[in-house]
């Protein structure tokens, strides 16, 4: 008796201490990234960083301001097209069709376009927009990356809307308000901080993309906010400026790199903190 | 609350057909706002068509050229048009089965670490940490990588298993020299570290689904933690497990900036993991932009439409599993 209970104590205490080395272990890399990134990134971080444009090889000095503006630009106008669609489907799903077939359909294949590889949707913008209507575009770089945010936002607003109590809508019904005015007055009224943590979701998930732009916007290597042009975005420079053997650039691309992350990590906290209020 | 809904909508003082008038204009506009919504859903089913459909048009001359051989061939030579896309399929298997390999257990032993053992403090700020680092986005590892964790590899990890498996047979081959740096056991492990936090936190958001009475009721028993983990949790848990780990696997497979910095870019299938290799969403990345029109360009796209074919039946697979925890639970 005395044998098993030591056994089975033993077994816990290495299967136990495993988890726990796992946990340190995974962390540490995790935490060694992080270092490195805030390392490399800090030392070339200056003013020209935001205020002077990509430099070319063996030239040294330049910023990033090219870049910054595009990623904006592409940023705001995807969020833009891909927001009020997501919006839209996602109310259909939890406020008119909560119990039909074709919810469950949507449901499912908005699950897959949730984590459907990203470079797939750059061949796809790319066949469907740049062959055919003539070349690489902000424009098509934003339509790329509107088709990340929409899965998102459908998921979130469809989320949401369910948590909204049904006797706020039968209050409304009752006093003989129209089904689009509940929702849109009642409804998203309810849900409002919970739309806008999947609209900041969608943001820090679409600032750090890489492959979808890559043969939709292209780059540019100039000042530039005309959309229909090919332009500039950090990611892109990021992985343009790896790949490069001059130091300048490869400093500029862990400049860049600290910016993103801190971006994308600022966008995830703030919906963390207003899910959190949502939830209370 | 009615008059502060419908403030916005003029509504005449007298008459009943006024009454009729606003009425009208209430049903036009909800018959209007349910067809918008309904449309936008199935917009999103048309998105997925779309998708598909341009691939396979893209894809289209390259397969019906090349027929079953696309598949089954790994030569890629750009001048003289022969493309088989066996190598880079062959590469993303590869490199997204090291990572399963190591990011599972890791990640699992983080969500057992964080739900059972970790000071209660703590929980909170770990579990938040390790959401956060699922989020960064994945040029980040690849730059990295490319930077830092080749270079170090080069010089620690690969000179090691090439010295400790060099007697051994069979494996002797696995990790044949020299230590490049760059190939398929480095895109691997930027994959494992890319995908670890992901499967840590949906690990121990199934965990919690746990009812607390289930363990109570083992812990009463007598159980050791680990016993309450291997049979109360872990079974309770399965499809759950199962979902999350596919979730993590299709995002392995598609993952594009972290691979294309490591892997080195060779089309070729060696039995060596130290070797350079390639996969898929690599080979798109780096030749897209620059391929020539006709068959190549339409191989490229032959090729992600391969990727997008694995990682729906993976992702897919993944959601029913998922969905049938959710049923339990409920």
């Amino acid at each position: 008796m005395a044998a098993l209970y030591a056994a089975r104590a033993r077994s816990n205490r290495i299967a136990m201490g495993l988890c726990t080395a796992a946990a340190l272990f995974g962390l540490l890399w995790l935490v060694l990234i992080l270092a490195v990134l805030v390392w490399e990134g800090f030392s070339g971080l200056s003013l020209s960083v935001f205020t002077e444009i990509t430099p070319s090889i063996g030239s040294t000095g330049g910023g990033l301001l090219n870049a910054i503006v595009g990623s904006l630009m592409m940023v705001f106008f995807a969020v833009l097209i891909g927001t009020p669609l997501g919006l839209l489907a996602g109310t259909y799903m939890a406020e008119y069709g909560r119990y039909e077939r074709l919810t469950h359909v949507v449901r499912f294949i908005n699950d897959i376009l949730l984590s459907a590889p990203s470079i797939v949707i750059g061949l796809f913008i790319y066949e469907f927009l740049v062959a055919p209507f003539g070349g690489f575009s902000g424009w098509a770089g934003s339509a790329a990356l509107a088709v990340i945010v929409i899965p998102v936002v459908v998921r979130t607003t469809e989320d949401m809307l369910l948590l909204v109590p049904g006797q706020l809508r039968e209050a409304a019904a009752a006093l003989g308000l129209p089904r689009s005015i509940i929702i849109r007055q009642v409804a998203y009224k309810a849900a409002l901080t919970g739309i806008v943590t999947g609209v900041l979701l969608a943001v820090a998930r679409i600032s750090g993309e890489t492959a979808p732009l890559l043969f939709t916007a292209l780059s540019n290597n100039f000042f530039s906010t005309s959309m229909s042009q090919p332009i500039a975005s950090l990611p892109v420079v990021i992985y343009n400026f790896t790949k490069t053997p001059d130091e300048n650039m490869q400093q500029l691309a862990w400049t860049g790199a600290l910016l993103i992350t801190f971006t994308v990590l600022a966008m995830s906290i703030a919906a963390r903190t207003l899910s959190t209020r949502m939830k209370k | 609350m009615a008059d502060v809904a419908i403030k916005s909508i003029p509504h005449d003082r007298d008459g009943v057909a006024n009454r009729s008038r606003v009425l009208d204009r209430f049903r036009r506009g909800d018959r209007f706002f349910f067809y918008l919504t309904r449309t936008a859903a199935l917009l999103v089913l048309a998105l997925l068509f779309a998708i598909v459909a341009s691939l396979a048009y893209g894809a289209w001359p390259a397969l019906s050229h090349f027929g079953l051989n696309f598949f089954i061939s790994q030569s890629w030579d750009a001048n003289a048009e022969e493309f088989g896309a066996l190598a880079t399929i062959y590469g993303t298997l590869v490199t997204s089965l090291i990572a399963m390999l190591i990011a599972v257990p890791v990640g699992l032993g983080i969500a057992i670490f964080l739900t059972e053992l970790c000071p209660q403090f703590l929980r909170r700020p770990i579990g938040t940490a390790v959401e956060l680092l699922a989020g960064i986005p994945s040029i980040i590892y690849g730059i990295w990588g490319f930077f830092v964790f080749a270079p170090f590899l080069q010089q620690t990890l690969q000179p090691f298993l090439i010295s400790l498996f060099g007697p051994v047979p069979v494996l002797n081959a696995v990790f044949a020299g020299p230590p490049y740096g760059l190939g398929t056991l480095t895109a691997g492990l930027i994959l494992a570290i890319m995908v670890l936090p992901f499967v840590a936190s949906v690990s121990r958001d199934v965990f919690e689904t746990v009812p607390p009475v289930m363990k109570e009721a083992a812990y009463g028993l007598g159980c050791t933690t680990w016993e309450v983990v291997r049979g109360v949790v872990i079974p309770h848990t399965r499809a759950g497990l199962v979902g999350g780990v596919m979730l993590a696997l299709g995002r392995a497979l598609g993952e594009t900036m972290a691979v294309t910095f490591v892997i080195g870019n060779a089309k070729q299938i060696s039995a060596s993991i130290l070797q350079p290799g390639t996969t898929i969403s690599a080979t798109i990345a780096l030749e897209y932009a620059e391929a020539s029109e006709g068959l190549y360009r339409s191989s490229l796209v032959g090729l992600g439409l391969i990727l997008f074919i694995i990682s729906f039946i993976v992702l897919a697979a993944a959601r029913l599993m998922l969905a049938r925890l959710n049923k339990l639970g409920g």
